[in-house]
C-alpha cells in the first residue's frame, strides 16, 4: 500500500518544529547551527513528497537546489562561528552582544 | 503492510532521535543524533521514490556536512559546558508553547487540505521508469540549467568567502600564534618581531624590509 502524502506532511511539521524550538532555546551557536540544518531538512522533505504527490520531478530538483545552497550556508556560518569564538572566546551566542544598546 | 510498518518504524526514530538532539548537552552527542536524523530522512527519500537524494542526502548531509561540523566541534574544543542561564525569563517554556502551536496549526492546515490536489502519483512512477537519475538529469539539465550553473558561482563564492572569513589578521588581539610557527614564518630572523607583537599573518611579514 502506498504511504499517504500527508504524513509525510505531518513528519516534516513535526521536525521543523523540533527545529525551531532548538533555535530558540539552544544557547550554543553550533547547536542552534544544527536546529537550522533539521528546518531545512524537513522543508525537504515536504517538496520531495510534493513531488510524489503531483508526479513531476520539479520538487525533486528544488531539494537538491536545497542542499546546495544548505552546504555553501553550512560552510560560511561555521567560518562566521570560528571567527566569533577567536574574537570573544566562546560559542554561545548570549555573549555576542555587540550590537546591544 | 511493509511500507506502513517502515514508515512508522523510520517516523517514530526520526522525531525521536530530533528530539534527543535537543536535550544533549554535549555538542557531539548532539551531531550524532542529527546524523541518525538524516539517516531517517533519507529512507524517507527512497521510499518517496528518489532514489538519486537518497544517495545525495547520506553523502553530502550525513557525510560531509557533519563532518564538518564535528571538525568544528573539535576545533572549539568538545568539553565545554553549555551555559544554561536564561537571560530572558521563560524563554524556553513560551519557545515550546509556540512549537506546539505551530505544530497544531500545520497539522489543521494539511487536515484541511486533504483532497484538494487529485493526486497523479501514477505519473512519477512513468517518469523514473529509465531510472530517478535520469529522469532528474534531464529535468536538471535542460529546465533547470541556469540554475544549476548560477550555483557553481554560489559555491565558489562561498569557498572563498570562508577562506577570507577564516584568515587571522595581525591587529585583532587574537595574535596567540605557536612559537613554533613564529620562527618558521620569520624566515630565520630569530625573534625579530617588532614592537607590540605584530608579528601577524606571512602576509604581513612579506610586506616588511627585511
Amino acid at each position: 500500500m502506498r504511504t499517504p502524502t500527508e504524513w509525510y506532511l505531518v513528519v516534516s511539521a513535526l521536525l521543523f518544529t523540533i527545529g525551531t524550538v532548538g533555535v530558540l532555546v539552544r544557547r550554543n551557536a553550533l547547536v542552534i547551527f544544527m536546529s537550522i540544518e533539521l528546518q531545512l531538512n524537513a522543508v525537504n522533505l515536504s517538496l520531495v513528497a510534493f513531488s510524489r504527490q503531483w508526479g513531476n520531478l520539479v520538487g525533486q530538483v528544488l531539494a537538491f537546489f536545497s542542499m546546495t545552497v544548505a552546504a555553501a550556508e553550512v560552510v560560511v556560518g561555521l567560518a562566521i562561528i570560528v571567527a566569533l569564538y577567536r574574537k570573544r572566546g566562546s560559542a554561545n551566542v548570549d555573549d555576542a552582544s555587540l550590537l546591544r544598546w | 503492510m511493509g511500507f506502513l510498518i517502515l514508515f512508522w518504524a523510520t517516523a517514530s526514530i526520526a522525531v525521536a532521535s530530533a528530539i534527543a538532539m535537543l536535550f544533549m548537552r554535549n555538542a557531539v552527542h548532539a551531531a550524532l543524533m542529527l546524523i541518525v536524523n538524516f539517516f531517517c530522512i533519507a529512507v524517507f527519500f527512497l521510499m518517496l521514490g528518489s532514489q538519486f537524494l537518497f544517495v545525495v542526502q547520506i553523502i553530502v548531509y550525513a557525510g560531509a556536512i557533519m563532518v564538518l561540523f564535528l571538525f568544528v566541534i573539535m576545533l572549539l574544543g568538545v568539553d565545554r559546558q553549555e551555559d544554561l542561564h536564561e537571560r530572558i525569563p521563560g524563554q524556553r517554556w513560551i519557545a515550546v508553547l509556540l512549537g506546539a502551536g505551530l505544530v497544531a496549526e500545520i497539522v489543521v492546515a494539511v487536515r484541511l487540505g486533504l483532497g484538494l490536489s487529485t493526486g497523479h502519483a501514477a505519473r512519477l512512477a512513468a517518469l523514473n521508469r529509465g531510472g530517478n537519475v535520469r529522469a532528474l538529469a534531464a529535468v536538471l539539465f535542460n529546465r533547470y540549467f541556469f540554475p544549476f550553473e548560477v550555483t557553481s558561482v554560489l559555491l565558489i563564492v562561498a569557498a572563498v568567502g570562508v577562506v577570507l572569513l577564516g584568515r587571522r589578521y595581525a591587529g585583532d588581539g587574537t595574535a596567540a600564534r605557536p612559537a613554533a610557527i613564529a620562527t618558521r614564518a620569520g624566515d630565520g630572523s630569530g625573534d625579530g618581531d617588532g614592537p607590540a607583537g605584530t608579528g601577524g599573518d606571512p602576509g604581513g611579514d612579506l610586506e616588511r624590509v627585511p
